[in-house]
């Protein structure tokens, strides 16, 4: 029989396919349905930078409204004793995961700038979290900042992280840099175990009732995959990272892809959040059909197999491919 | 047993913990109900309970609100009766409240304690602050009385209560000052839970629960007895009275052997050979103290006697606490009795020596007993005044029945004093003026803490509160000193002086407390080396005639960076530890950051670190400021009053807006409490960052900005284009868009010294700019920058005439705000969920409307001197307002609805005489129009009636029949006058719930406004049966855990009100409409209004966008029932549609409820579950209400005949 696990940021999963970050990790009544169809490891949603500073302090500030101001009402509301912040919740999320899952636990952390809520990557770990999984994204608008300055401040970023937990890291970044290769070798040297790639992004939309922007973020679809596959394939055996793929893994064929490309692990959440944890099976069956009719052993044999280092023309992954492609229309020659 | 006699350890607290903290230890059953200074220790003991603390048996005492304080004293009456321990606490009219079932409980010598925050009863005027006029109506209910004059003795005698009452089976007052004890911060040593259970003896409290009603050993209590036995029966309890002096000083011995602090029913202080000596009772005991110290160490013979038991009255204690020498005795009581020969105390103290054996004096002559009146509603009692009373007494003829501390130019009654007797020596004397939103007061507890915890000094702080809620002052003083602190007074004298608002160095004299070469520390936007320039003359004179050293630091500055937003007082306690000295710096440094964990812990990493912060970059932004060697400033400081305000606005409001209440004579103040109104408008308190200006270009002329201002500080005028000949050239104008009356112009203008800055009009302004959304009708701008321009716009607008109201049907938003709000720039909160109502209600019906007001915020930012948002119009008609008391504004307004009509059938009564005697004089054409339109109740109508009743009144001038003259009096109830009955969820729901049920089936003309915060608000935020599920309030820590009480169905059951639920941010126009046809039902109506509140948690500037949240999710369905008089119709409407925002979304975003789902997730989930079930029930009823048809009770429209019919005759 098929080997199905795959070695993820140190771990030995059951399975490559991972449930990533969604309100589906985040709801402890799902917790045994994504075990149980089958997931190697689960990420819990995110524990975001301006949440951590915000939070407490919104609070903070909503209770203290009209205090002390007023003979008659030196407080508005009763002392309820320590009150758990967002922050103090998602540590307790983590720990009850860590309790109920015998699959790894990684949780999120989603921030931009070094800085105290640093020190929540440590809280997590505390409570049982196994490895962290670090989302760098912010959206540049300022002018005077540069490509340069947005990666050194992610490096920063990432170190400082590093510098508080000893629980394996990985790092989650967006498509969107001019010399992704250099800086994902970067990120390795500044302690990153592994990257996970791409995140995607709220953007904006328009609403033409009201005249205001709403963010919005839509699920992914296979389509999408590519991109993940693309930078997958480059960067499988030039990084001691590991990788994982993130984006449009929505069938069988998507996760084998990706691992083919060179992904260590395929995580989901598009897919489960349209048809349930239980669609992780149904990704299984098709990936272990696919392997089985082909006499692959394991997924560890499968991985990286048709990555740009181990397919026969390396240029297919690189800018090149798009002028190949079109070309590839062309009669192979003259006479045929 | 070595551990039971040491002296216990040192804390820091106030008299209401010191006080609650034993009664919570001594008690099983706890029943409450907030009122102001007692508040805190109800809320204590709730909190404590709700943590789990135990009595001293190992029981978490049940601790219940009841409806009110009478609630509150037959759950004690009941507990006790069953044989429990059980106790409650409160305060002036609560007292009152009381009284009933505290005759009862001493009656049937069952032991209980109250404790009381003593504090004024409401006379010609509601005052929340300390005197002894409550307990002293209670002195023949038979409890024993028993004064603490400190925080220590708060404490100590609390505990001496509890045992004492279990012992002699009598129960117990135990009483103290409000606010001056009750709030005073000071260091006590706290008796232990041994030593505490220690003084008391197994057996009576078991004698105690062996007397308890039990059907095991069934007994009947409570009979009624004939007059055969009740009077012996009476007197059967003289034993236990005559025991008590006897069990009470046992008490405090034995109090005395466990700690070593020992008390006397009777204790002297003094002069072993006084022959002056103060008696009372009471926190003036510290200053009288100090003063008996200073001038016995002067040679003078004087002492005091402090009454610590007042009844039973320890008549023999006291005589044998007067030194024999005495010539004089002066009796100070802190409380008045119109038309009493004596005061209590006074009267009490004569009775001792009359019967004193004129042998027991040394020439056997009695002393002259002479008394006065001092300190009531809190007026200062300083050491300067216990001299002047002393010296009066040292008189051969000293006045009697005195007054010390006002100038009484009336009955003369008052002593001058010297003020600057002091006597005050505290090491350090430290006066911060702050902000309530800038954290002074919480900060200033803070370092009063750290200082009392980290070092051998004692402590005192106490606060002085403003009487706004928005943009209010903080005063706090604090001393410091190795010696216990009993100086019971303000500082005048401060070595240290923090102003934590650059605003206030403009407004107030704040540098007056500054004793010579005292330190200043200014929170200044401007640099050290420009401040002095920016001073204004009498600043600059204060510091150098005082050779004071400045200090500054941009504290604004310092807390933003930190993200602590305006919260400065991390900042400026910082700078205080560092220019005191009184902490090395290290040391403070260390002590802050712990308190700052210790307070803030609880709430997240991030709030600490952020203070923590603060703490760090302060001190290099403190900078000692250069002074130089005369005054260079050329203007002075703002006026209180702008020039122009009238007579008794620029003699008796000023002084008080000015801080200098204290000083105007008794002549100065009406005698019955009635003050004119209009006198907001004056105070220009300039509290606002940023106000909203006016983009015309984008207006569409909605109104929406004018109704939601909770502070009228938007208006709306419109006016011909030629009224603005003359105006400058930045007055902003627009054509206004009217099918009706073409051709006019509009402005919308802020009155930018009396805004709040709350944003609400921003929020609320639905026309943007096509080009750039961000640019609305009406933007928040920093104040700075629009000031002046908009202070002479405002001028102008204020000028222009207001639009006639005839001309436009109020029935929209925008008519609706063309209209003269008739409210305007209360002290409401900024945001205030409750004045938009108030305000609307007063351009709709203002000119004729009187209101009967509950207590409670809307009484405290309506009737709250200096000032009054009611005023009037053009031709000076506008509100007239009442508040009597909490428990009965729905019977208070019955009353003066009732008046009026009586009035009205009187006034109708004339004139038919006059009519048919003087057909010749009197147009009976005119007495017919008059009769026909005493309700006549739109604008044209009464502006009719008004001119009939001119003419009549002109036409009954010249005539002498009694009549006429009767007729000049009640003419005016013939033109219409529209009653509200107006308060809070605390009346209408809880303490008011009684009468207002019976005003709701009188039938009679009466509309009653409910301000739904859901919350007791003014007192704090206790829980109210308004309350919703799942919100954590006071007395419900652990989240309600039932449903609101539906106050509309309870109405809407008898058929002939008129109900309305509304909500202004969901819906103005419902909002507008539901007010006038609750106006227009002639039979009685109900609006209950949400009102949004601080006491909800979230960002008041989003307070009309939360209650279309509220709408939405159904929590605060809109609706309208209106019955029909005798025609079938379906009277319920429903205006809201079904809810499409979950529950869980709307407590997701206020603080009420997201509280509970981070300290208890759990039982959140639960009650918010059960909440959405409450929802959606009550959707559900609603729709099916909607479709019933009825019809309303005949007797509506019957009393509606009588009421307007000529013949009068009601049933």
């Amino acid at each position: 029989m098929t080997t199905f696990t795959t070695k993820y940021l140190g771990f030995t999963l059951s399975s490559p396919l991972v449930a990533s970050a969604s309100p589906l990790t985040g709801n402890p009544e799902m917790w045994e349905r994504i075990e149980l169809a089958g997931a190697g490891a689960v990420v819990l949603p995110s524990l975001f930078e301006e949440q951590i500073e915000g939070d407490a302090f919104a609070l903070d500030l909503a209770r203290d409204q009209g205090t002390e101001s007023f003979g008659e009402a030196l407080t508005y509301f009763p002392d309820v004793g320590s009150v758990e912040t967002d922050p103090d919740r998602h540590l307790t999320l983590v720990e009850e995961a860590r309790n109920h899952l015998s699959i790894p636990v990684i949780a999120s952390l989603n921030g931009t700038t070094p800085g105290g809520w640093v020190r929540y990557a440590r809280h997590l770990a505390d409570v049982g979290a196994q490895a962290i999984e670090l989302n760098l994204y912010d959206v540049v608008t300022d002018p005077r900042q540069s490509a340069a300055d947005v990666e050194r401040r992610y490096i920063e970023l990432v170190e400082a992280v590093r510098a508080e937990i000893t629980i394996p890291l990985a790092v989650k970044v967006g498509p969107w840099f001019t010399a992704f290769a250099h800086f994902a070798a970067a990120l390795q040297n500044a302690g990153a175990d592994g990257l996970v790639l791409f995140n995607r992004f709220y953007q904006p939309d328009i609403d033409l009732d009201t005249l205001e922007v709403t963010p919005r973020l839509e699920l992914s679809t296979s389509a999408e995959l590519r991109l993940p596959l693309h930078w997958i394939g480059v960067l499988s055996g030039t990084t001691t990272c590991s990788l994982a793929a993130t984006t449009g893994a929505h069938t069988g064929d998507d996760a084998l892809k990706l691992l083919l490309a060179g992904a260590d692990a395929v995580m989901t959440t598009s897919a489960l959040l349209r048809r349930g944890p239980e669609h992780l099976i149904v990704m299984e069956a098709e990936m272990r059909a696919w392997m089985e009719e082909r006499d692959y052993d394991s997924v560890e044999q499968l991985k990286g197999s048709i990555s740009r280092r181990n397919v026969p023309d390396p240029e297919v992954y690189e800018r090149a491919n798009y002028y190949q492609a079109l070309h590839s229309w062309k009669p192979t020659s003259p006479a045929g | 047993m070595t551990h039971l006699t040491d002296p216990g350890c040192r804390v820091v607290v106030d008299g209401n913990e010191a006080a609650a903290r034993v009664a919570h230890l001594l008690s099983e059953v706890i029943a409450i109900y907030p009122i102001t200074p007692a508040s805190p220790m109800g809320e204590l003991a709730d909190d404590w309970s709700a943590k789990g603390r135990q009595n001293l048996w190992g029981v978490v005492p049940e601790v219940i609100e009841m409806q009110s304080e009478a609630g509150a004293a037959g759950v004690l009456h009941g507990a006790v009766t069953r044989g429990a321990l059980a106790t409650t606490f409160t305060a002036s009219q609560g007292l009152l409240l009381m009284l009933p079932n505290m005759f009862k409980i001493a009656g049937e010598l069952t032991p209980a304690v109250i404790h009381v925050a003593a504090r004024a009863l409401a006379t010609h005027a509601l005052s929340i602050f300390g005197d002894h006029s409550d307990v002293m109506a209670a002195r023949t209910t038979g409890f024993v009385m028993l004064c603490s004059s400190n925080v220590q003795e708060a404490g100590d005698f609390a505990a001496v209560s509890h045992a004492s009452t279990l012992e002699s089976r009598v129960p117990f007052l135990h009483f103290f000052d409000g606010f001056r004890t009750s709030h005073e911060l000071n260091t006590i040593e706290q008796t232990t839970s041994a030593q505490i259970a220690s003084m008391l003896d197994d057996s009576c409290l078991s004698g105690h629960r062996g007397r308890g009603l039990d059907p095991d050993r069934p007994v009947l209590r409570g009979s009624a007895q004939n007059p055969d036995v009740f009077f012996q029966a009476r007197e059967a309890c003289s034993p236990f009275y005559a025991a008590v002096p006897r069990i009470v000083q046992a008490k405090m011995d034995r109090l005395a052997e466990l700690t070593g602090r020992s008390y006397h029913l009777v204790d002297y202080h003094g002069a072993l050979d006084a022959e002056r000596v103060i008696v009372l009772m009471g926190s003036g005991a510290g200053a009288t103290r100090e003063t008996v110290d200073a001038l016995c160490a002067a040679g003078e013979r004087v002492g005091v006697v402090i009454v610590r038991l007042f009844r039973p009255f320890p008549t023999e204690q006291l005589l044998a606490a007067l030194p024999p020498t005495t010539r004089t005795v002066v009796v100070l009581d802190r409380t008045k009795e119109p038309g009493a020969p004596f005061e209590p105390l006074h009267s009490d103290v004569l009775s001792a020596l009359w019967h004193s054996p004129p042998q027991a004096w040394p020439d056997g002559r009695l002393p002259r007993v002479i008394g006065g009146r001092y300190g009531l509603g809190s007026k200062e009692f300083t050491p300067a005044m216990a001299k002047a009373v002393f010296d009066e007494a040292a008189r051969d003829e000293p006045r009697n029945s005195f007054t010390i501390g006002i100038i009484d130019d009336v009955s003369h009654s008052s002593l001058a004093w010297d003020p600057t007797f002091r006597t005050d020596a505290a090491r350090v004397r430290a006066v911060f003026y702050g902000l309530g939103a800038d954290g002074t007061v919480g900060a200033n507890k803070n370092t009063a803490k750290i200082v009392g915890d980290n070092t051998d000094l004692n402590v005192q702080a106490y606060f002085v509160y403003d009487s706004k809620k928005s943009g209010s002052m903080t005063v706090s003083h604090l001393r410091f000193d190795p010696q216990p602190i009993e100086s019971t007074y303000l500082i005048d004298q401060a070595t240290f002086v923090g102003v934590h608002q650059w605003s206030f160095l403009d407004r107030l004299d704040v540098l007056t407390v500054a004793a010579p070469s005292a330190t200043v520390l200014i929170n200044s936007p401007y640099p050290a080396e420009q401040l002095w320039d920016r001073l204004p003359i009498e600043v600059q004179d204060a510091v150098l005639s005082k050779g004071l050293q400045l200090h500054a630091i941009d504290a604004g500055a310092v807390a933003q960076a930190a993200g602590l937003g305006g919260r400065v007082n991390t900042v400026m306690q910082t700078c205080f530890f560092a220019l005191s000295g009184i902490l090395p710096a290290d040391e403070a440094t260390a002590e802050l950051k712990r308190a700052i964990s210790k307070t803030y812990g609880k709430r997240g990493e991030a709030v600490v670190e952020r203070n923590t912060a603060a703490v760090d970059t302060a001190l290099a932004h403190l900078h000692r400021v250069p002074v130089p060697e005369s005054i260079t400033a050329t203007r002075h400081r703002r006026p209180a009053v702008a020039a122009g305000a009238d007579d008794f606005v620029q003699r008796v409001t000023a002084r008080m807006l000015a801080g200098e209440g204290d000083l105007l004579p008794v002549s100065a103040l009406p005698p019955d409490g009635t003050f004119p109104t209009g006198t907001s408008k004056v105070e220009k308190r300039t509290i606002a960052i940023e106000i909203p200006v006016w983009e015309p270009d984008l207006c569409i002329d909605c109104g929406k900005c004018a109704i939601v201002c909770p502070h009228a500080a938007i208006r709306m005028k419109v006016y011909d284009p030629s009224a603005l000949d003359g105006a400058g050239p930045d007055f902003k104008t627009k054509s206004f868009r009217s099918r009706e009356v073409p051709g006019l112009s509009l402005t919308v203008q802020v009155a930018p010294d009396d805004c709040t800055g709350c944003g609400l009009c921003v929020t609320a302004c639905p026309a943007h700019d096509k080009s750039e959304v961000k640019r609305k009708s009406i933007n928040l701008r920093p104040i700075d920058e629009h000031l002046e321009v908009e202070r002479i716009a405002w001028d102008t607008f204020v000028d222009l005439q207001e639009a006639d109201p005839a001309q436009w049907d109020p029935a929209s938003v925008k008519t609706s705000q063309l209209r003269q709000p008739l409210f305007e720039f209360s002290g409401a909160c900024a945001g205030c969920g409750e004045t938009p109502y108030l305000k609307l209600l007063t351009q709709l019906f203002g000119d004729h409307l009187l209101i009967a007001n509950a207590t409670g915020c809307s009484s405290i930012y309506g009737g709250n001197l200096p000032t009054t948002p009611y005023t009037v119009n053009a031709e000076g008609r506008g509100p007239a307002w009442s508040n009597s008391l909490f428990e009965d504004n729905a019977e208070f307004g019955l009353g003066i609805r009732l008046g009026f009509e009586a009035q009205r059938r009187a006034a109708l009564d004339v004139l038919a005489r006059l009519a048919a005697k003087f057909s010749t004089e009197i147009d009976g054409r005119l007495v017919a129009a008059i009769v026909a339109g005493v309700e006549d109740a739109d604008d044209l109508g009464i502006r009719a009636q008004r001119a009939r009743v001119a003419e009549l009144r002109n036409a009954v001038a010249g005539l002498t029949d009694p009549d006429a003259l009767h007729l000049a009096d009640l003419a005016g109830t013939l033109v219409r006058k529209s009653t509200w009955i107006v308060g809070g969820d605390g009346w209408a729901y809880d303490i008011g719930a009684g009468g207002l049920d019976h005003v709701l089936a009188s039938g009679r003309n009466v509309n009653i406004l409910v301000l739904d915060t859901e919350v007791y608000s003014n007192t704090g935020g206790q829980a109210s049966k308004a309350t919703p599920r799942g919100a954590v309030a006071k007395f419900a820590a652990g989240g309600k855990s039932t449903g609101k009480k539906d106050l509309g169905l309870e109405a809407m059951s008898y058929g002939d009100v008129y109900v309305a639920h509304i909500a202004m941010g969901a819906s103005e126009i419902q909002t507008v409409k539901a007010l006038l046809e609750a106006e227009a039902w002639p039979g009685v109506s109900l609006v209950i209004a949400y009102s949004t509140c601080i006491a909800h948690g979230f960002d008041m500037g989003n307070s009309m966008t939360q209650q279309k949240v509220a709408v939405q999710s159904g929590h605060w369905p809109l609706y309208r029932y209106r019955p029909g008089e005798g025609e079938l119709t379906q009277p319920f409407q429903l205006d809201s549609a079904a809810p499409t925002v979950p529950f869980a979304d709307f407590a997701a975003s206020e603080a009420r409820f997201s509280m509970l789902a981070r300290s208890n997730p759990s039982r959140a989930a639960e009650l918010t579950a059960l909440a959405q079930a409450d929802v959606d029930s009550r959707y559900s009823y609603y729709r099916q209400l909607a479709d019933l048809q009825r019809s309303a009770p005949a007797h509506a429209g019957t009393i509606v005949a009588d009421d307007t019919a000529s013949e009068g005759g009601e049933e």
